[in-house]
């Protein structure tokens, strides 16, 4: 079939214009049959497409929780007493459904584009920025929000440097922080973490008076001047214990909620080789040590010091963004001696921006953003010893000689 | 005297089409040999006979332009049938058909110092038989080496160990007797610690472990000796120290070849005895797997020959011939998404990396080019202290003093291959090192 239309996309075909379009998805298809014409004769079978829809499959466990999650907090917001599961997850899919709709549709509709313009092969690379976006936005984001916020980091963190494989900055996280940035009113506080109105008619009600909606961190971060730090769930006094953190029950942005599915991703991750444990064990590190230090230091005036070290790596998007962002192999360090200091940092910063800054509770975007930036420094240092070594050895060799 | 090296960085490539017994059976007579000199990087081809010539086995064909005294000679005694010349008359090779006899140029072999030594070498044609490092090329004629390294191991996919075959002491001895005239430096032999290359004088033996690439030259020189800057090695492998150690004890060069033919696509994989140079069909024929899909017929190696037709001839460094599927008649569906145990990968998202089978692959890239996204996926094979990724972006981005800053001078395009062969963005890393070295040449020459 594909054989049959293909003169159509060929140079002076009718449908040349959207040729990479047609190559995008014949490669998607079949496996090219384009042979070695130089160096090794044979190639490992992994390629960029597996290695993107691998990242992908990692995510599903934490789409499939944010799913039921944005469910069950609406449930617990309207003060309902059972929670039907299917109704719960039903709800959870129809509340991400149109975000990673339009995601996947202007992201990829800007890359088809810019692909057919430069005349190259379309590349895989926002097949999981696609995937990332709902997942690291709160569930009550407007869709023109997330359009034009897509839009932005794809032309000009992405496109304008080269394409996959060139950019700078993480694509999915300078859309987050956009929206940050540029909608504070809308993005942060109280309102969007949890979606309080029925979607086609599933979980209709009324939502309880003593219904709050601030994530933990944004509890921890009103609490200055007090003794001891309290967490609650949205609608009343209950506590919220280190278990639910690390399952995740609580209000958040969609998918970084629960520990023990991002857990199952690194997983993944790991086993296929795709994400760098380097990376991962040194993000968690650095925020071990530096949470053990703001609670050995711990005062009122920062009562997010007062949290302990797994209340700190479960909460908020930590990690989140330690198995999936800082392993973002194109904007991470490539050295290995690089990775363990860029995720050390990583780490650290994000527990430094959470405690020490009560205007933003939450560090870990902003931490990898600003490593993002360093990463090449700190590769540069690294090869800068493999240099000297050179050189050194070179040195000796000539006084030997003298 | 032997020190131990043992490499863990690498990888043996599990592939079908190995050869199980190392007897070597005789090839039958090629119809012609030839010499191609593209196979001598940096060796500057005039012709030295006309078309109709009669030559000896031995005699020149072609000499460098550069010194004249540097020749790459005739394999077989015959004539000379053709000198194939393609754009800007350049010339592709140097065609001798056989005529039966044993007619042999013989050389004076008792050499009193280092010039006579380096002519006997130029003339006989085993100089063009050796590289330099840096640039991965035929010794310069006034290259003087550090040291010297010779590799007596091949551990690339499916090749036979050449210490089966060239191992007799004595003629190594007197070849590196000839060649220690040449170096103040040593001269090392790396080998594998199975007792087929015997300790040999005046040489520092080096016993290899460890999975490829562990037999190239330029691990030896590496985790040994690094070159810096200013400085030469040679490397050659063991056929070529076997044949100058016949020179100097029989006084004419000694052609005689051992070619493993391998690769899934051979029917009884083995190793023949044969003359380097010889047409690839006098090796091939009845041997191939009879077959309606393309095959791709490679002069040595899957990670660094060349490919050739079944009209081609076998070229340097004259070791292997592998022959494979093509594969650009294959349609996969979804092949990025398989789970087939069959389909060749370093990945553990592969099945088949678990199972203890060997594969069939064939030439397909398996994937579209890609900027490099996935890092450390060279230094992974690459057991040197080279930043992999960092130096092949000085090359492209042609940054003269990056790339000699992360020692350009010590690689050859070969110690690229398995990470080429690994990188998920195949990316054509021994095509982009020659390039570099071949520019580098050119500006600093």
């Amino acid at each position: 079939m594909l054989d049959k239309v293909k003169p159509h996309f060929q140079e002076g075909g009718r449908l040349h214009a959207f040729h990479s379009v047609y190559d995008g998805f014949e490669t998607f298809l079949f496996t090219p049959r384009s042979t070695s014409t130089s160096g090794a004769h044979i190639h490992d079978s992994m390629d960029s497409k597996r290695t993107m829809i691998i990242v992908v499959m990692a995510l599903v466990p934490c789409l499939l929780f944010g799913m039921y999650n944005a469910g069950y907090q609406h449930w617990v917001a309207i003060g309902a007493a059972e929670k039907p599961f299917v109704s719960l997850m039903l709800y959870g899919f129809l509340a991400v459904l149109p975000k990673l709709v339009v995601s996947y549709v202007v992201g990829l509709g800007i890359e088809f584009a810019v692909a057919q313009w430069r005349r190259e092969e379309i590349q895989e690379g926002f097949l999981v920025t696609g995937i990332l976006i709902p997942l690291i936005c709160p569930i009550d984001t407007p869709l023109w929000m997330i359009a034009v916020a897509t839009a932005f980091s794809v032309i000009f963190v992405k496109e304008v440097f080269g394409g996959t494989g060139y950019n700078i900055f993480n694509v999915a996280l300078v859309t987050r922080a956009f929206l940050f940035f540029a909608y504070p009113g809308q993005m942060s506080g109280d309102k969007v973490f949890v979606d309080t109105d029925a979607i086609a008619g599933l979980g209709e009600g009324t939502v309880v008076d003593t219904f709050t909606g601030a994530t933990p961190l944004g509890q921890v971060a009103l609490q200055a001047g007090e003794q001891s730090v309290t967490i609650t769930s949205t609608v009343g006094s209950d506590p919220v214990t280190t278990s639910d953190m690390f399952f995740g029950l609580i209000p958040g942005s969609f998918g970084e909620t629960s520990t023990l599915c991002i857990l199952i991703g690194a997983a993944i991750l790991l086993f296929a080789g795709i994400a760098s444990w380097r990376i991962i064990v040194s993000v968690f590190a650095g925020g071990a040590v530096m949470s053990l230090i703001a609670n050995a230091c711990s005062t009122p005036l920062y009562p997010a010091s007062m949290l302990s070290v797994a209340d700190q790596l479960c909460l908020g998007g930590f990690a989140f963004a330690a198995v999936f962002m800082a392993t973002d192999p194109v904007t991470a360090c490539r050295t290995n001696v690089g990775k363990y200091i860029y995720g050390f940092l990583i780490g650290a910063i994000a527990i430094i921006i959470r405690v020490y800054n009560n205007g933003y509770p939450e560090g870990a975007m902003l931490a990898v953003l600003l490593m993002n930036a360093f990463a090449p420094l700190i590769d540069w240092c690294v090869v800068q010893s493999n240099v000297r070594r050179r050189e050194r050895r070179m040195k000796i060799k000539i006084t030997d000689n003298e | 005297m032997s020190r131990k090296l043992k490499i863990r960085k690498g990888l043996d490539i599990r592939m079908a089409g190995g050869v199980d017994d190392l007897a070597a059976v005789d090839a039958p007579q090629s119809a012609s040999y030839a010499i191609i000199p593209d196979d001598f990087i940096g060796f500057v081809a005039k012709p030295a006979v006309k078309e109709g010539d009669k030559v000896s086995a031995g005699a020149p064909l072609l000499y460098d332009k550069r010194d004249e005294a540097m020749k790459l000679v005739s394999p077989v005694a015959g004539t000379v049938e053709a000198i194939v010349r393609g754009e800007r008359r350049k010339i592709l090779r140097v065609v001798v058909t056989p005529d039966g006899g044993d007619d042999r140029l013989t050389h004076a072999v008792s050499v009193k110092d280092e010039a006579e030594a380096r002519n006997l070498l130029k003339n006989s044609g085993l100089w063009a038989m050796m590289r330099q490092r840096p640039y991965d090329i035929v010794p310069n004629p006034d290259a003087v080496p550090r040291d010297i390294f010779v590799t007596a191991i091949d551990s690339a996919p499916l090749a036979v160990s050449p210490a089966a075959y060239y191992n007799d002491t004595e003629t190594l001895e007197a070849a590196v007797a000839l060649l220690s005239k040449m170096t103040r430096g040593k001269i090392y032999i790396g080998r594998r610690a199975d007792g087929l290359v015997a300790d040999i004088s005046g040489a520092e033996m080096v016993d290899v472990e460890g999975p490829h690439p562990s037999g190239n030259a330029g691990v030896l020189i590496a985790n040994i000796s690094p070159v810096n800057k200013g400085e030469t090695v040679w490397t050659l492998d063991l056929a070529t120290l076997w044949r100058i150690g016949r020179l100097m004890l029989t006084g004419s060069v000694d052609f005689t070849d051992y070619v493993a033919l391998t690769g899934s696509e051979v029917k009884t994989p083995k190793v023949m005895r044969t003359v380097i140079g010889a047409a690839i069909a006098s090796l091939t024929d009845g041997q191939l797997v009879p077959a309606t899909h393309h095959q791709r017929i490679i002069s040595g190696n899957v990670l660094t020959g060349v490919t050739v037709g079944t009209d081609g001839y076998l070229r340097y460094p004259y070791r292997q011939i592998t022959v494979i599927p093509e594969g650009d008649d294959v349609d996969e569906f979804m092949g990025w998404a398989s789970l087939s145990p069959r389909k060749m990968s370093q990945s553990r998202t592969f099945p088949g990396k678990f199972l203890g089978r060997v594969f069939r692959p064939d030439a397909r890239l398996l994937g579209g080019r890609r900027a490099l996204i996935m890092s450390g996926e060279y230094d992974r094979y690459m057991p040197m202290d080279i930043m992999a990724e960092y130096l092949l972006k000085a090359i492209i981005g042609r940054d003269i003093e990056k790339m000699e800053k992360l020692g350009i001078y010590e690689v050859a395009p070969e110690d690229f291959a398995l990470g080429e062969y690994a990188d998920t963005s195949k990316t054509e890393a021994q095509k982009i090192v020659r390039e570099g070295l071949d520019y580098l040449r050119k500006e600093l020459e």
